[in-house]
């Protein structure tokens, strides 16, 4: 083996090379963008019954495993609280969407009251973030973009032509949650006359309305990427 | 010849049924007299009729998610409980009627009570005099209530605004069921919570 007069400067180059790559921290990879939908109820909960005879958890399942499907085939990583007739503790829910750092939580519910879309977001006033919130209250630091995710979902619901009302509640899960979150209640499709057009559990009118929150999930996640 | 025995026996016997006989004439006295004394405590005259006031009842309504105040004359207490609680009662009757644009059957008497105690040291620190009111609702009412979000959360937002509106003192409420403590009304809206009726009026006449 011969070393040429210029190899232990190169061997000294590459070395010096190596050193400083090792004193660079390694990239960090971009943050996952993750839905959890929440069907809401289950098992002994059946929540409220539609007109049609169906139960409503059964009904926030089926509206569920839609979603999924189209947020799935979106590219999008998504993660349920139930996939089957099961009994899910509220703060179970929470402690799912808390867990995995989620970009969304979509807590899915259905009415025979009202019409159209109903957005909830929590009734908490926004406050600052705390390094330790309190269980109950955890949403507060996360309305202002809880009601933005809203604004988001109103829009794309309403370029389907889905009426859609806005409003705020209490409801045990969402308020402990720390990401964007809302509650959708899917209530009867009506006319001009008030008659009942499409009931909550109709696959038709389902169908258009996971395909306009999928469409406003996308956007999000768009959103949320921007600087 | 009778008994020595058997004579003291027979007086012993006597004896005891006269002694009887006098108790239970006094007991009848006695009965008779709280019959009578019954008697003149009923009531002989009609009881008074508050007189009307006009009363802004907060109204939901289900077809627009909104939250109208109506003036409405009715008779008020003087007291500011039983005053809370009718002016409830008649907004509950206007959610009875099978017309209603917010349906709930139940009506008044699905109002128990109504106590007022004195708020928070936080709602006290705006208003010295602000009071906490505990609405004790009947379990017939929230058994019987339409199951949703925007149906139970417009029940809950009318009553709060429908007492901040006639009781100006009232900033917080709190909900029982029976008496007892209740998760949510009707599988929704929580009952565990303070609501604050500032929240409520803010979203009174709003529509999407």
């Amino acid at each position: 083996m011969h070393w040429s007069k210029s190899a232990p400067a190169a061997f000294l180059g590459v070395a010096a090379v190596l050193g400083a790559a090792a004193q660079q921290p390694p990239p960090t990879p971009a943050p996952r963008f993750l839905v959890v939908i929440d069907a809401a109820h289950g098992g002994d909960d059946a929540g409220g019954k539609l007109d049609t005879g169906t139960l409503e958890k059964t009904a926030n399942l089926t509206m569920s495993v839609r979603l999924r499907s189209l947020l799935g085939a979106r590219g999008i990583s998504v993660v349920t609280t139930r996939e089957s007739d099961a009994a899910v503790d509220s703060n179970r829910r929470a402690e799912i969407a808390n867990r995995l750092n989620a970009g969304a939580c979509l807590s899915l519910h259905a009415t025979e009251s009202g019409s159209g879309i109903h957005l909830f977001a929590s009734s908490l006033t926004p406050a600052q973030p705390v390094r330790f919130p309190a269980w109950k209250t955890a949403q507060a630091a996360w309305v202002t973009r809880s009601l933005a995710l809203a604004g988001v979902l109103n829009s794309a619901l309403d370029h389907a032509g889905i009426a859609v009302t806005l409003s705020r509640t209490a409801l045990p899960g969402i308020d402990s949650m720390t990401c964007p979150a809302l509650a959708v209640e899917i209530a009867p499709q009506r006319g001009e006359d008030n008659k009942v057009d499409a009931e909550p559990d109709d696959a038709d009118y389902q169908a258009r309305v996971a395909g306009a929150l999928a469409a406003a999930i996308v956007q999000w996640r768009t959103e949320g990427r921007q600087p | 010849m009778i008994p020595r025995y058997q004579k003291i026996l027979f007086v012993v016997l006597l004896i005891a049924s006269l002694a009887m006989g006098v108790v239970l004439w006094q007991l009848r006295e006695r009965a008779h007299k709280r019959l009578v004394a019954g008697d003149s405590s009923a009531p002989t005259t009609a009881p008074e009729v508050a007189p009307a006031e006009e009363a802004t009842l907060v109204a939901a309504n289900d077809n627009d998610n909104s939250l109208l105040p109506q003036v409405h004359s009715l008779p008020l207490p003087g007291d500011s409980g039983a005053r809370a609680r009718a002016v409830l009662g008649r907004l509950l009757d206007l959610y009875a009627d099978p017309e209603a644009k917010h349906p709930v059957p139940g009506g008044a008497a699905s109002v128990l009570q109504v106590f007022l105690l004195p708020a928070s040291s936080n709602a006290q620190s705006h208003d010295a005099v602000a009071q906490l009111a505990v609405v004790n609702l009947a379990s017939a009412f929230a058994a019987s209530h339409p199951s949703g979000l925007q149906t139970e959360t417009l029940t809950i937002d009318s009553i709060c605004a429908t007492l901040r509106a006639n009781l100006p003192h009232v900033a917080e409420v709190r909900f029982l069921v029976d008496g007892q403590t209740r998760a949510t009304l009707a599988g929704h809206a929580d009952l565990t919570r303070t609501y604050l009726t500032a929240q409520a009026a803010s979203a009174e006449g709003t529509k999407p």
